[in-house]
């Protein structure tokens, strides 16, 4: 006995089996890929995915988002059923959208509805980046024109939260004149007087950032989201000159007067309830009467 | 010569061959006037099959051939009373953008198109028609222009697309390119866009919210270049052939996809062969177009507008779907 203690035994390093592997949640922790501190995923997520550590913005899926902002059981789903075609008969695009469906659990890249925000109602779109890099195509140009042209005929604000990649490569064309489509949703709804606050998160790009992403009448965007019309890559190529390190974040943008403001997470509710409110308190009669 | 194509090279090989039989006719006392004949009749049905069978790819390489027309090209041929208009009264003027105010047929319009440069020096000084966000802001100051004074408005399409640059991202290509498309869908007087060249993105689009849009037979309009498509495909931009074929980016693929209304014929050959015909070609469909249009008032061009892209894109429902939280 006494012995077996003074014995050096060979130690392994165990390795769970696959099996084991598998047992384990996928996603229980998350490691931010900004500090690099990995964290329990369920305290990310009820910090709303803002790392506790160093204040970086994790995507936030769609319906994460609608929660975090929607009064509880207002959200009501527009067009949730509706799916993406092969419009070019683009080889593997229809296996990859199904991959998307599985890994995202949504139909496409963003969802729409109405709800309402501290009892105002709104209409609202959200992009989720983890379908398709958020990329635009028929389907996701179609549900925001509808989208629109609902809060026009309710009367209530639109907003939208973007987070794209740009148009999508595997419908082509059709992906760029959604660009138009959206935009001419937008220009009959803001004619109307219809309110547009449009909040840019990470990332957004080319045609979805040069269309509806840039047409609210307020402009907002979350810390370090990457806004830009061209890649970083691709300006680079072209200029051959070295690019600031903050190039085409939300502060650069900023700093350029392209945005309203730079607005964290965590106080954006707070800030949207505050443009509703400015917008719907009358500034007739019934202010004087006060 | 310049500008010869990669798939017009047996065509010029043949006419090489041709010419210089006849040359040696001429000198040497030999009648080979049957063998020359045989060779022009062989020559003609190549020409015939070449041209009748163009791939995407040939396409692309006549709508970037050195010598194709330009904006100001066709202005010259088709308005008088050209006055370019420039500047956006914000920063500058942005010579990739040409407008300005003319008479069509004595009628007086707006024209406004993006500019290539013909050589080396002038395609610096217009940037390879490649605008900045002054330009989409100058094309959109004389679009308003022309709505305030009821004038129609003709767009010429023709550039790679935006220019991917620090400065141009700075002063807001994004918003520059949306607050077009937004405006675009709100004027209330005829838009008539036509394709003369490549028509690249986002940045062809910004001068593309027409009631009618129009391609030349050999022109492209895609939301990507060929080579950018392969190289984010296929990260392989040399597979560029492949995705001229993949994106569906001719006019007769836009036709079919329902995005655009006329396709305009072309000079066998391309629109550089002969300019003055090709003027000719854009003239019939323009002058049909504004016959059409001119008639609606403000509303019901906006209207016809909208419906127009409106209507863009294939959807499908699916019950399977239906709520996965």
């Amino acid at each position: 006995m006494l012995k077996e203690l003074f014995t050096k035994k060979k130690k392994y390093a165990s390795v769970p089996s696959e099996q084991v592997k598998q047992d384990v949640p996928e996603g229980i922790m998350t490691k931010c890929p900004k500090c690099k501190k990995i964290m329990y995923t369920k305290e990310l997520m009820k910090n709303l995915r803002v790392c506790m550590s160093c204040g970086y913005h994790h995507p936030l899926p769609a319906r994460e988002r609608i929660d975090s902002l929607l009064d509880e059981g207002s959200f009501q789903e527009y067009d949730s059923e509706m799916i993406s075609e092969n419009p070019l008969q683009f080889p593997d695009y229809l296996e990859k959208l199904e991959a998307d469906r599985r890994k995202s659990q949504l139909n496409e890249a963003v969802v729409t509805g109405t709800g309402t925000l501290n009892e105002r109602p709104l209409v609202i779109a959200v992009m989720d980046s983890a379908f398709r890099m958020g990329s635009m195509g028929s389907v996701v140009g179609e549900k925001i024109a509808r989208a629109v042209e609902k809060a026009r005929e309710l009367q209530v604000p639109f907003v939208i939260f973007t987070a794209s990649g740009g148009a999508r490569m595997q419908e082509g064309v059709l992906s760029l004149m959604q660009m138009a489509k959206t935009s001419a949703a937008l220009k009959r709804f803001s004619d109307d007087g219809g309110l547009i606050i449009s909040i840019m998160t990470h990332p957004t790009t080319g045609g979805v950032s040069a269309s509806f992403a840039s047409l609210g009448d307020y402009n907002f965007a979350e810390p370090g989201a990457l806004i830009g019309f061209a890649g970083r890559r691709v300006i680079e190529q072209t200029v051959r000159e070295e690019l600031p390190e903050d190039f085409q974040t939300a502060e650069f943008l900023l700093k350029h007067g392209q945005l309203d403001a730079v607005i964290h997470r965590h106080e954006l509710k707070e800030t949207l309830a505050n443009v509703l409110d400015i917008h719907q308190t009358g500034g007739d009669g019934e202010w004087w009467a006060n | 010569m310049v500008g010869e194509l990669e798939f017009e090279k047996p065509l010029i090989e043949l006419r090489k061959k041709i010419s210089e039989l006849k040359e040696f006719t001429q000198t040497a006392d030999v009648d080979l006037s049957a063998e020359i004949e045989k060779l022009e009749a062989r020559l003609e049905k190549l020409e015939n099959e070449t041209y009748a069978n163009l791939t995407p790819w040939d396409r692309v390489q006549i709508a970037r051939h050195p010598n194709r027309p330009t904006t100001l090209d066709y202005i010259e041929r088709l308005f008088t009373n050209f006055l370019e208009c420039h500047g956006d009264r914000l920063f500058g003027d942005d010579e990739a953008i040409v407008g300005g105010i003319a008479k069509y047929h004595g009628l007086p319009v707006t024209v406004i198109g993006h500019q290539r440069g013909k050589d080396t020096k002038e395609n610096i000084r217009r940037n390879f028609g490649m605008p900045h966000p002054e330009g989409y802001r100058k094309a959109l100051r004389l679009m308003k222009q022309a709505e305030k004074f009821n004038r129609p408005i003709i767009c010429f399409i023709d550039t790679k697309g935006a220019y991917p640059g620090k400065a141009a991202e700075e002063r807001g290509q994004s918003e520059a390119i949306a607050r077009n498309l937004f405006e675009m869908a709100g004027l209330t007087v005829p838009v008539v866009c036509i394709v003369i060249g490549e028509g690249g993105s986002g940045g062809a689009l910004a001068l593309g919210v027409g009631n009618h849009i129009h391609m030349l037979e050999n022109s492209t309009y895609s939301v990507i270049s060929p080579e950018g498509a392969a190289a984010i495909l296929w990260k392989d931009a040399s597979l560029a052939k492949r995705a001229a074929e993949t994106m569906k980016i001719t006019a007769a693929d836009l036709q079919k996809l329902g995005v655009i209304d006329e396709i305009i014929p072309e000079v066998r050959g391309g629109a550089h062969r002969n300019l003055d015909e090709q003027a000719q070609s854009i003239d019939a469909v323009l002058k049909q177009s504004l016959q059409e249009l001119l008639p609606l008032d403000g509303l019901a061009l906006v209207e016809q507008r909208y419906r127009k892209f409106r209507q863009i894109g294939q959807i499908a429902f699916s019950e399977d779907y239906l709520e996965v939280k």
